[in-house]
């Protein structure tokens, strides 16, 4: 073992080309919703204005709020299967007691937010799996939206109702607020030191312990955020449909979860994208139904295109990551 | 070292156990400041599990510990950090999601607020320069997307870089095992300098050439107790290898007395850049190296060839069913949800196939023939291929190849971070299925391993620049072709 002049440094290409592959996988998303704006404009160019975005991106909004709150559990390698009951419950509680008593409401959001930190502290020091944990957990939200509101009704707050409506000049609100969402959670997750921490407890758990962090720390925190958006979601949800229904957020879980991964996300390995996952909630919300029902696809298929939709574009995922190795 | 010297880190009676399995039994040890220490012994001798104590990892059953000369009751990760005591494990520890310079964040808490990143992309080139001048190595390259000998570049310059925790001692267990010749000298010669300034050392490694040319002191393990500790001076190779124990009697004269005979033509391949007629053939029975630095196109070539075998490839001729023993065993070869028979048994499907189903009974008994053969240690191998230690995991990846009806097996590096008893079990084993007319290509960064083979072929820039028969090998010749210019 002698050590010598550095007559030559080591060739780099691989890594050149796995740089580029992460670069084209991370331009998926974006190039996927692209690829969705561009059939809706090609079939109804009228949609491509600042009423039609209005319309089309209505839902987006919650959707891409409830994709930011699964990315965080999914950022700790967890999976939260009670992401969609969370919403309808945060919504019923919106349209009831958060408009009738002030107070209470937001203490019952805010303590809804704790459950969520102690489910994570749960899930850390007994070692459960999230998927059991979680979808027990969503018949208890379930359950509670029911009692709370029997059967569909309620009023938004009207404060929710003029924030939602707001009508910036020339660009669309919810483009506006899916703008401001992705580059909130960006800078928190992906460019401050304790994002850091956060996306480290996913990829390596073992190295974050070994240099003295707290994992229980960092789950009951990712915990906690997925919590805080689901909120938000909730809030967001009942401010745009103005009255709630228990039911109103079941198909926000697996619409989470599709938009995380659409987005360029990974289920293990604290790979997430907050930019993604918003571009992946968009995608979703404009491939549901506007593009669908410009292609005069009957509703009945609509959910089963949705389905072909999503397939198509992790396959293409699936190609480009093989290129990586 | 004579001289009295302060004590960083002293144990006394340091004892642990894992249910009935002591792994350490009552060890006394230290450090002193301006210290190297080698710590040697076999896989499972309790080395790991000793540095896993100083660096607050683990909590010993019994004993003391004291850190410079302060007893320490409450001995913690984040107390030995606080203490400058960092240790660098063999498992690579770095998160694969994160960039260089976030994973130098981890290990500093200091690094916050406005900036962070720029210091830390700052901290950790410098390190990276200091040490490994040339590394090709940018802050902003994420973890994952690196070789494996680049991650451990990074994990070590990661434990020298200095913020606001002192740094007094740094544990080093292995840091050379996934490293060519050109950056173990680079590492190893860093590391003289460190202590020559002050610092202090704990160097595992079980490559016995480096502990013995740059430890200041040796200490022996063996069954979880220390057996020998002297100055490094006081020990030789034999010495090293006789207190370590069990591998005596072994020695290169049983590669000598290989005779060759050309057999039937099994892979004939030229590496996709190569500029002139110059390629790999290797015929039956032969075992072939390849050497270089790391990285240089020698895993490439071996992939190329593993891929030929299913699906024709132009400039590769491959004739017979190939296997491959990964060399990154923890993301390439194991299947970590699986029983150590279902690891050693994917190989051979076919042949364990009764009807439409595998057959629990033929898989067991592959397992149990390879389980003698091999010497895997296991008291049952429906055990989680986890319950091994290193050593035993990558048996269970040979007895994989091995026991398949490959007749050409690649080997892609395969025993870094094997005890040399271990390895001296699959050396005999190698060169018995090559007589047997099975053929080995074998990729190694270690040149000692390359006596093993019947020819080497020396890489650089994903290119052939040398072909040398065993008889004109030497460490020189191969070094010399890999800095070369065009040889």
């Amino acid at each position: 073992m002698t050590a010598l002049a550095p007559g030559t440094v080591p060739r780099t290409s691989p890594r050149g080309s796995a740089a580029r592959a992460r670069m084209l996988r991370s331009l998926l998303p974006a190039l996927s919703l692209a690829l969705v704006l561009i059939a809706i404009a090609w079939l109804n160019p009228r949609a491509i204005s600042y009423f039609g975005f209005n319309l089309m991106l209505n839902l987006a909004i919650p959707i891409a709020l409830a994709t930011i709150a699964q990315m965080f559990v999914i950022a700790g390698n967890e999976l939260d299967l009670s992401i969609g009951t969370f919403v309808g419950f945060v919504g019923c509680v919106t349209a009831t007691w958060l408009r009738e008593a002030p107070l209470l409401g937001v203490l019952v959001l805010l303590g809804s937010i704790g459950v969520y930190a102690l489910l994570g502290a749960l899930i850390h020091l007994r070692n459960l799996p999230s998927i059991v944990v979680t979808l027990g957990m969503s018949f208890v939200w379930q359950g509670l939206a029911i009692l709370i509101l029997p059967k569909p009704g309620g009023k938004a707050p009207d404060w929710l109702l003029a924030i939602i409506s707001f009508k910036p000049p020339y660009i669309p609100f919810p483009i506006l607020a899916a703008l401001l969402i992705a580059a909130v959670v960006h800078f928190g997750l992906m460019r401050t030191s304790y994002g850091v921490i956060l996306r480290g407890s996913g990829g390596n758990a073992a190295a974050l312990r070994r240099a003295g962090w707290s994992l229980l720390r960092t789950k009951i925190v990712l915990f906690a955020l997925t919590g805080l958006f689901g909120v938000l979601s909730g809030m967001a949800l009942i401010g745009i449909t103005t009255s709630a229904d228990a039911n109103i957020g079941n198909g926000y879980t697996l619409l989470s979860i599709a938009g995380v991964i659409l987005g360029g996300g990974e289920f293990v390995g604290g790979r997430v994208s907050p930019i993604g996952a918003v571009i992946g909630a968009l995608t979703l919300a404009l491939a549901a139904s506007p593009l669908l029902t410009f292609m005069h696809i009957p509703p009945d298929w609509q959910v089963a295109a949705n389905g072909a939709i999503l397939i198509i574009v992790l396959a293409a995922r699936v190609l480009i990551s093989r290129r990586e190795r | 070292m004579l001289q009295a010297i302060a004590d960083i880190v002293r144990l006394n009676g340091a004892e642990k156990h894992f249910g009935a399995v002591r792994a350490l039994n009552g060890v006394d040890f230290h450090v002193g400041a301006g210290e190297c220490v080698g710590l040697v012994g076999h896989n499972g001798a309790g080395k790991s599990t000793l540095m896993h104590m100083v660096a607050g990892t683990l909590r010993p059953d019994g004993g003391q510990i004291a850190v410079r000369g302060n007893q320490e009751a409450s001995y913690s990760v984040a107390r030995a950090l606080e203490l400058g005591i960092r240790c660098v494990f063999q498992e690579l520890s770095l998160c694969p999601n994160l960039s260089v310079a976030e994973n130098t964040r981890i290990n500093h808490p200091s690094l916050a607020g406005f900036g962070w990143r720029r210091k830390a992309a700052d901290l950790i080139r410098a390190k990276l320069d200091e040490i490994f001048p040339g590394h090709g190595i940018s802050a902003d390259d994420i973890a994952g997307d690196l070789s494996i000998g680049r991650r451990q570049m990074v994990e070590v310059a990661r434990a020298f870089t200095l913020t606001r925790e002192p740094l007094h001692l740094v544990i080093l267990d292995e840091p050379t095992s996934s490293l060519d010749a050109h950056t173990a000298g680079q590492l190893l010669s860093f590391v003289r300098r460190f202590v020559e300034q002050g610092g202090s050392c704990i160097l595992i490694s079980h490559v016995l050439g480096e502990v013995l040319q740059h430890a200041d002191r040796i200490v022996v393990m063996r069954d979880g107790k220390v057996v020998a500790a002297d100055a490094a001076s006081a020990f030789d190779r034999d010495r090293l290898v006789a207190a370590m124990g069990g591998a005596e009697g072994h020695q290169k004269a049983a590669a000598e007395a290989r005779k060759i005979e050309a057999g039937a033509l099994r892979v004939r391949a030229r590496p996709a850049r190569q500029p002139d007629d110059k390629e790999l053939v290797a015929r039956a029975g032969e075992i072939i190296g390849l050497a270089g630095l790391a990285g240089h196109g020698q895993t490439d070539l071996l992939l190329a060839i593993f891929s030929a075998a299913s699906r024709a490839r132009t400039g590769i001729e491959v004739t017979a069913p190939v296997a491959l023993v990964a060399g990154d065993r923890q993301s390439d070869g194991i299947f970590s949800q699986w029983s150590i028979a279902q690891n050693i048994g994917i190989r051979s499907l076919a042949r364990l196939r009764n009807g439409l189903l595998i057959s629990p009974q033929r898989e067991a008994e592959l397992a149990e023939f390879w389980k003698k053969k091999i010497g895997i240690r296991t008291p049952d191998m429906n055990n989680n291929i986890y319950s091994l230690s290193g050593g035993n995991q990558q048996k269970a990846l040979f007895a994989r190849a091995l026991g398949s009806d490959a007749e050409i097996v690649l080997m892609d590096d395969p025993m870094r971070g094997v005890d040399i008893g271990t390895k001296l079990e699959v050396y005999d084993l190698v060169r018995e299925e090559a007589a047997k007319g099975r053929t080995f290509l074998w990729y190694t960064t270690e040149t000692e391993e390359l006596d093993n083979c019947d020819h080497v072929y020396v890489f650089k820039n994903g290119r052939i620049v040398a072909n040398l028969r065993r008889d004109e090998l030497t460490e020189e010749k191969i070094i010399q072709s890999s800095f070369g210019d065009a040889a």
